[in-house]
């Protein structure tokens, strides 16, 4: 076992996690010998930044939410075209100018639908 | 068996070191102050300017600020308590971990300052926790919070480990849990922990 080249790197190792739990045993058996243990109640409380906690963290969030997420996503990525859009504006025929007016007013008119459909209210 | 003070220096100039198992405690325990992360008021920004590289609190081996009270062993009340806050205030000082010591730092946190007359703010912190170093000033320049960290120091250094004034954790007669004051009617209720502060008898 001796002979094995890995045998030097086992010590090494073993001598490496002695360095780092001795201190951490010695500390924990001085914390048990000499120093008594005082928990009480708002010690041991949940630490909410000096308030009591309140309530359940478990919570449910409404799914309504991932409707404004995607309504976002859209016109985020729309913002995405636009500014190649607006960087070649000078130099576009009206042809370009009609495509990207009609696919501007596509998301448009899918924006009006949501506002009627009610999705842009919270429930 | 202690060594005379003159003993040991003799023996550092020749290459000896000799200590005692309570200096050595004493010295990780006072070099490894971990204050906790919390300001009040204006003070609070003299607190953060001491921690900053030109008065730079790392010297002393205090600048991790801890943001949970699990982990840092003193409170710097940094400010104006007002009576809203304090329960918050003897809450966190409650969740520490022991030992813990505390810094009254400026004119509020020892007796509501410049706002003593206020019917909002608390006189003084040291009616709900004990303090151990109070610094006056409005606000107390960082030299000042130096000098009660050294102070603190000081009196960590002190502290035996068995016998009368032993540190608050080896000590299983020290207070353990500080009520917590709630909002009464006109003032918080209790006004003050009995068994750190008793109020003053006015003579007239
Ligand atoms: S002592 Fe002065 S500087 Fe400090 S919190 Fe009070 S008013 Fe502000």
């Amino acid at each position: 076992m001796a002979s094995s080249p890995y045998f030097s790197l086992a010590v090494l190792f073993l001598a490496a996690l002695a360095f780092g739990l001795t201190p951490l045993g010695l500390a924990w058996l001085w914390g048990k010998l000499f120093s008594p243990a005082k928990p009480n109640a708002i010690k041991n409380a949940i630490y909410e930044c000096g308030l009591e906690s309140k309530g359940d963290a478990w919570m449910q969030f409404h799914s309504a939410y991932y409707l404004y997420a995607i309504i976002f996503l859209i016109f985020d990525v729309e913002a995405v075209f636009l500014l190649p859009f607006a960087v070649a504006f000078t130099g576009l025929g009206a042809a370009a100018c009609l495509a990207m007016l009609v696919f501007v007013l596509m998301l448009v008119e899918g924006l009006a639908w949501a506002w009627a459909k009610g999705a842009l209210t919270w429930a | 068996m202690a060594v005379d003070d003159g003993l040991k220096i003799e023996l550092g100039k020749q290459g000896i070191f000799v200590t005692t198992i309570e200096e050595l405690y004493n010295w990780g325990r006072k070099s490894s102050i971990f204050p906790m992360q919390f300001g009040l008021a204006c003070c609070a920004i003299e607190m953060i300017a001491t921690t900053m590289a030109r008065y730079d609190l790392a010297r002393f081996g205090a600048e991790i600020f801890r943001p949970s009270p699990r982990q840092a062993d003193l409170m710097i009340i940094s400010g104006t308590v007002t009576k809203k806050m304090a329960p918050q205030v003897v809450r966190l000082y409650n969740q520490m971990a022991e030992p813990k010591y505390v810094i009254a730092m400026g004119a509020c946190a020892i007796s509501g300052g410049p706002f003593k007359q206020g019917y909002n703010v608390l006189k003084g912190i040291d009616r709900y926790i004990p303090v151990d170093v109070h610094i006056p000033g409005c606000p107390p320049r960082p030299e000042a919070l130096i000098q009660a960290f050294m102070t603190l120091q000081k009196k960590i250094e002190g502290q035996h480990l068995t016998g009368a004034g032993r540190p608050r954790h080896l000590d299983a007669e020290a207070q353990g849990e500080f009520p917590v004051p709630v909002q009464g009617e006109h003032d918080l209720e209790p006004k003050s922990n009995p068994g750190v502060w008793s109020v003053p008898v006015v003579i007239r």
